[in-house]
């Protein structure tokens, strides 16, 4: 047998939202994604790779969702002859949403190029329901918007695959028993803010997974890209899904060089001439469209601090007060977010000196059992020349760290300061 | 679809039937009953008496049943009444709860199985 796995998984990951979206509409979620599934798996035992996998995917996927109608409705039938009455209680639980049987509708080809985006902005916004819970949402994303296969996510996550898949599982059972539209709501502004929520969680999972397994996880941070371009091409002109994508640009410049081994890089350590400079330059013309259009918000002005660090020739040059300035309106914005309010005070460190710093540290509450805040609380200790309080500090933040290269880097902090 | 909103919420002190004050009291709820018919939403809807008439039947695997005064459980907001509603979905039903008239409390939304 070939092996097309690799073009199987780009069909999976690339087109599979827009065929899912165009028979969910018609289907309903359930018989759409069940019929998209069947078909990659079909696609596995392609002889060679169609001219136009896309469309190759659509036809079959289609012609399995109206095998899987025409299959009920002839249980349907059977059971009517055997038992009328349960029949009429049958026809009314079905009456939510999906499409009867017989529909003869010409085949609608879908032309990759040419496709009108609707029906995918549905299907990502149903997958951002606030009747769904954060999690679901993140899962579901990545299911059926991103292509990505329940194993995937669940190595992603690092959570055993059952339980992934009795998440999605539930989610797509609450949609379809409580009766989730598969519709843009009018006010497209809370669903948009939950959508972007949940990509810059994908993101930031990616980014500095929770645990180790790194060799297990697929590359979220990609993922997360590949969504939020989605999302702007859906919702053209909106300040924040420019923000958010400039922002991950910013990170992504980044990456190559935060980790040595695997072992964190500190920002002002990092090798400078190594970033990605001209994913900055794109990131930078984004965010400058964004903030043209004069509608300000967390992402681009989260977007502002990361080009403020990116666009700094050397760690020295890096303008201190202009950060701490953004962290300030970030914290406005995001209604006093302890975790804001810890990246303010390192900023402001960095701008007025170690004991500004702790002085707004000490402000902070709730952050008890967060890794950062005691590692940022030691590092202003450890400037202002108070080391034994650091080392403490230090061992508090190593306790609660879990990610393996924060351990790492951590001890080394620890043996430094001993030593 | 049929939808079951439950309200739930503190008890509420307001004036009884023939108080002063009573109607200011009822405004609300009857404008908000007359927009479900109009809008061919209302299905049923009641109020229910107060927590101390409550007796709550408790049954345990097998165990048989004991009866037991007050309800299932203690809480600060308690169920006080109902909504049966017919909406094309959920996010219809959503908008309907959501303009339920308690100051305070939470509106549980639920689809009801088809008899």
């Amino acid at each position: 047998m070939p092996d097309n796995s690799e073009a199987v998984t780009r069909l999976a990951r690339e087109e599979s939202a827009h065929v899912l979206a165009l028979l969910a509409h018609r289907f309903g979620l359930d018989i759409a994604d069940d019929a998209v599934q069947d078909a990659l798996v079909e696609a596995l035992n392609w002889s060679s790779v169609p001219d136009n996998p896309a469309a190759w995917l659509y036809t079959v996927a289609r012609n399995r969702a109206v095998d899987r109608v025409r299959r009920d409705a002839s249980a349907a039938r059977r059971l009517a002859r055997a038992a009328p009455d349960l029949v009429l209680a049958a026809e009314r639980n079905s009456g939510s949403g999906a499409h009867s049987g017989n529909d003869e509708e010409a085949p609608e080809m879908i032309d990759d190029a040419h496709y009108s985006g609707d029906e995918h902005l549905r299907l990502l916004l149903l997958c951002c329901h606030p009747a769904l819970g954060r999690d679901t949402q993140v899962a579901l994303t990545l299911r059926l918007v991103g292509g990505l296969t329940t194993a995937e996510i669940a190595a992603a996550f690092l959570l055993p695959e059952q339980t992934l898949a009795q998440r999605i599982v539930r989610a797509k059972r609450k949609i379809r028993d409580a009766g989730i539209p598969l519709s843009i709501p009018e006010d497209l502004t809370s669903r948009v803010d939950a959508l972007l929520t949940v990509v810059y969680l994908i993101f930031n999972e990616g980014y500095l997974s929770r645990g180790s397994g790194a060799g297990a996880r697929i590359d979220l941070v990609e993922e997360a890209i590949r969504l939020t371009i989605t999302a702007r091409e859906l919702l053209p002109g909106n300040a924040e899904v420019e923000g958010l994508l400039s922002l991950e640009l910013y990170a992504r410049a980044r990456h190559d060089t935060r980790f040595r081994g695997d072992e964190l890089i500190l920002l002002e350590q990092q090798d400078r001439t190594r970033w990605d400079g001209e994913l900055i330059e794109q990131a930078n013309g984004l965010l400058r469209g964004a903030l043209s259009r004069l509608q300000p918000g967390p992402f681009q002005t989260q977007a502002v601090i990361a080009r403020h660090h990116a666009t700094a020739r050397t760690a020295a040059d890096t303008d201190w007060p202009a950060i701490a300035s953004a962290y300030s309106v970030l914290l406005a914005m995001t209604g006093g977010s302890p975790v804001v309010a810890l990246n303010r005070a390192v900023a402001v460190s960095m701008a007025d000196g170690p004991d500004a710093g702790l002085r707004l540290l000490d402000e902070v509450t709730g952050l008890d059992n967060y890794h950062l805040y005691w590692a940022a609380r030691a590092e202003l200790l450890v400037r202002a020349g108070d080391a034994d309080a650091a080392a403490i500090a230090f061992a508090r933040a190593r306790e609660l760290a879990t990610n393996t290269a924060e351990q790492h880097h951590l001890d080394r902090r620890i043996a430094e300061l001993r030593g | 679809m049929q939808y079951m909103i439950l309200i739930h919420s503190e008890p509420m002190d307001g004036p009884n039937p023939g108080e002063p004050g009573f109607e200011d009291t009822m405004a609300p709820w009857m404008a908000y009953n007359q927009k479900l018919i109009d809008g061919g939403h209302y299905v049923a809807a009641d109020q229910l008496q107060g927590i101390e008439t409550a007796t709550t039947i408790r049954r345990a695997y097998g165990a048989g049943d004991t009866i037991v005064d007050g309800p299932f459980a203690e809480t600060k907001e308690h169920l006080g009444g109902f909504y049966i509603v017919e909406a094309k979905d959920l996010d219809e039903a959503l908008a309907l709860a959501a303009e339920v008239p308690i100051p305070a409390g939470s509106l549980e939304v639920r689809p009801v199985v088809p008899s």
